[in-house]
């Protein structure tokens, strides 16, 4: 039983950023960007994080120092593919390896090449009350971090943001037809530029998540490819929140397999499970790309006729 | 270009040399703010110890060159793809699987048989090309057949590259009675790129570089097959329409991108690293290969030009990081930003008349006359799939006011 709730937390925890980054992503891909620097943006995340708590002693603080540097990051990719109109994806590659330079410079900069990481303020796991005691799911499912809720609560208020509000309707109607709503006087520029930096928010806080609460440190090049894959559950996830949330969780299911499979001796050399997650990316992409509907200008710079 | 005046020629390079000259004033701007930022150096020396380290002696020329050999080759990886309209971003993986399928011919080959090095030699290198190839081809059969994104699928396949030479090393490829080290053997001679000219450190890849860099050429620009990718990349759908098959090319682009890809991880194991190990790919050689492309203008003659740029920006930033506080990532962020402002390259474009006159016809990717340029047709090749050397920029369409 233990096992079973350890596996589930773990397959949980694993989730929350793959989520968190892909429900931005779902907006500004539904808004017609499609961000590929996500990755990027959740390195930055993840060290302003570490930054943050650094130096403030505050997980807290430090969060809110990593959403916001991965806002300002975020916004030199909507100067160039929003307002600069690039070609989205190449920009996007371009913030991946600025990310890298950037994280990897300031890391230097201020902790040295020492090798053994600060000591800095974490997330702490919050149990829910009465629900915590729910045998299998009270120490799994209601016993998370803060984000790790806030992920899940977060799909909800994605979908209704998206399919209930005027300014869903509007960034929805962007990433179809940019023309029309330019006609009736809506800002593509802008509404686009906005979807961009809120998807910075959830990047950030996906980052900052993975450097507090599934770890305590920074190492270079740490996302290694969770933001790829984030770009890749909103494709298997057809689009939509709950879709989202259901390739999250597989993706987390998956990462949590491969560490189970490196824990046990299988015999198997750990090279392999830790591929599988890549692996399962892949063939989710091949099950879904034909079927999920991308939004009809999806990565089209919009340039006003 | 026949029929045109010296001057003209003139003003066409001035005008292709514009944007990546302000792209690299541009990046090499934000990289002195990091610079100032992160260390207690000014820019200046920093970027003279590079420049220094970069070109300043034969042996930093030879450092230099040496380092963009395998820039180049994943360069003309992702031009090739992105000609056909596909952006490889897995250049990184299939260089890593060239050099991992070379080192399987090079080590455990002569295991079997011993080969003289004129047959070993060239199946290294072969072996190297397929290696990347087939792995280029994946992404291929992937996107055509399951519609799988490349963007997404050769990033999730450089890591796999990744886990595959680790368990290489470690285990099926791991030097005999080597337990310290997860590495494989020492390439044998026989499977070794030597020197050009004895006593240099330059060594034959160079040449069969340069050999690639004409055929890239020849290719796209002189074979039916090299045009069909071309006009694929530049408008699927007049491609479809014109009855060219759009799976055959997008497959035959990555098989071909992937083995430059390859071939340069090959060589890279053939002339310089001489083993596989764990680190051996410690040097971003896919990304770089798309700022080196790009900034190129994914021209033949261009690659090499960035190439050596990029070559230069790599050694130099590393004698850079010996002789002061700066650390070497901030070339990598200068190699971002030249990225950012290739891609985005629109906002240099200055909107007054230029001094030099000429009248250019605009042309498109084909070189082929476009129709007479008005504000409505502008807007609607801005909104086709844009290629990077494209020329949509106003100002040239005003040039002969």
């Amino acid at each position: 039983m233990d096992g079973i709730s350890s596996f589930l937390a773990s397959t949980l925890s694993l989730a929350t950023p793959t989520l968190l980054a892909a429900l931005g992503i779902l907006v500004s891909e539904r808004s017609g960007v499609l961000n590929i620097g996500t990755e990027g943006m959740m390195l930055v995340g993840a060290l302003g994080g570490v930054l943050g708590s650094y130096y403030t002693g505050s997980v807290w603080l430090g969060t809110l120092i990593g959403i916001v540097v991965t806002v300002a990051f975020a916004a030199v990719f909507g100067v160039f593919a929003v307002l600069v109109k690039a070609d989205q994806t190449v920009v996007g590659t371009g913030m991946n390896i600025l990310a890298s330079g950037l994280t990897i410079t300031v890391n230097r900069a201020v902790f040295g090449a020492s090798m053994s990481p600060p000591i800095i303020d974490t997330f702490d796991k919050v149990a829910i009350p009465l629900l915590k005691d729910i045998p299998i799911l009270g120490p799994s499912l209601f016993t998370q971090t803060i984000p790790g809720y806030l992920a899940f609560v977060m799909v909800i208020a994605t979908s209704f943001f998206l399919f209930r509000t005027n300014t869903g309707l509007k960034v929805r109607s962007v990433g179809e037809n940019p023309q029309a709503c330019d006609t009736v006087g809506i800002n593509v520029s802008k509404v686009r530029f906005l979807a961009v930096l809120y998807s910075g928010i959830l990047a950030g806080l996906a980052g900052a998540f993975i450097s507090m609460g599934q770890l305590s440190f920074f190492t270079e090049g740490m996302i290694a490819g969770g933001g790829f894959m984030a770009v890749a559950a909103v494709v298997f996830g057809n689009y939509t929140p709950l879709g989202v949330l259901g390739a999250s969780l597989v993706f987390g299911l998956s990462n949590a397999s491969s560490y189970r499979l490196q824990a046990l001796s299988t015999g198997i050399p750990s090279e392999f499970p830790n591929m599988l997650p890549y692996i399962i990316t892949i063939i989710a992409l091949c099950v879904t790309s034909r079927r999920s509907k991308k939004p009809a200008s999806s990565a089209q710079p919009y340039i006003k006729a | 270009m026949e029929g045109t005046s010296v001057r003209q020629k003139i003003g066409v390079i001035l005008e292709a040399l514009y944007y990546p000259i302000m792209a690299l004033l541009a990046s090499f701007l934000i990289g002195s703010i990091v610079i100032l930022l992160t260390s207690s150096t000014s820019p200046l020396a920093a970027y003279s110890f590079m420049l220094k380290g970069a070109f300043g002696s034969m042996a930093a020329w030879q450092d230099t060159i040496i380092k963009a050999i395998p820039f180049v080759f994943t360069a003309l990886s992702f031009s090739v793809a992105r000609r056909c309209g596909i952006i490889n971003l897995g250049a990184e993986g299939q260089f890593i699987m060239g050099a991992l399928l070379a080192t399987v011919v090079a080590v455990q080959l002569p295991l079997a048989v011993a080969l003289p090095k004129f047959i070993h030699l060239p199946i290294t290198l072969i072996a190297g090309f397929l290696g990347g190839a087939l792995y280029g081809l994946l992404v291929a059969v992937l996107k055509v057949q399951f519609g799988a994104s490349e963007l997404i699928t050769t990033i999730m396949l450089n890591y796999i590259a990744r886990y595959l030479v680790s368990f290489a090393v470690n285990g099926p490829l791991k030097e005999p009675g080597q337990s310290t080290y997860p590495q494989s053997a020492r390439f044998p001679e026989t499977a070794s790129l030597g020197s050009i000219v004895p006593g240099v450190r330059l060594h034959w890849g160079l040449v069969i570089l340069l050999i690639c860099v004409v055929l890239y050429y020849l290719y796209q620009w002189k074979t039916s097959k090299g045009f069909e990718a071309r006009i694929v990349g530049f408008n699927p759908s007049a491609g479809e329409y014109a009855g060219i098959n759009i799976k055959a090319a997008t497959l035959r682009s990555l098989f071909i991108a992937g083995g430059l890809a390859g071939l340069g991880g090959c060589i890279e194991m053939v002339s310089i690293q001489m083993r596989l190990h764990m680190t051996s790919f410690s040097v971003s050689y896919g990304f770089t290969g798309i700022a080196v492309a790009l900034l190129g203008s994914l021209n033949p003659v261009g690659v090499v030009v960035a190439g050596v740029l990029f070559g230069g920006l790599s050694a130099g930033s590393l004698s850079m990081e010996v002789m002061t506080d700066v650390k070497s990532s901030v070339a990598l962020i200068i190699q971002a930003f030249v990225i950012l402002f290739i891609a985005g390259r629109r906002m240099f474009t200055i909107r007054r008349k230029r001094h030099f006159r000429y009248h250019p016809v605009a042309q498109d990717e084909m070189g082929l006359p476009l129709p007479a340029p008005d504000e409505k047709d502008a807007t609607h090749r801005e909104q086709m799939p844009r290629l990077v050397t494209d020329k949509t920029d106003e100002d040239e369409v005003e040039g002969g006011n």
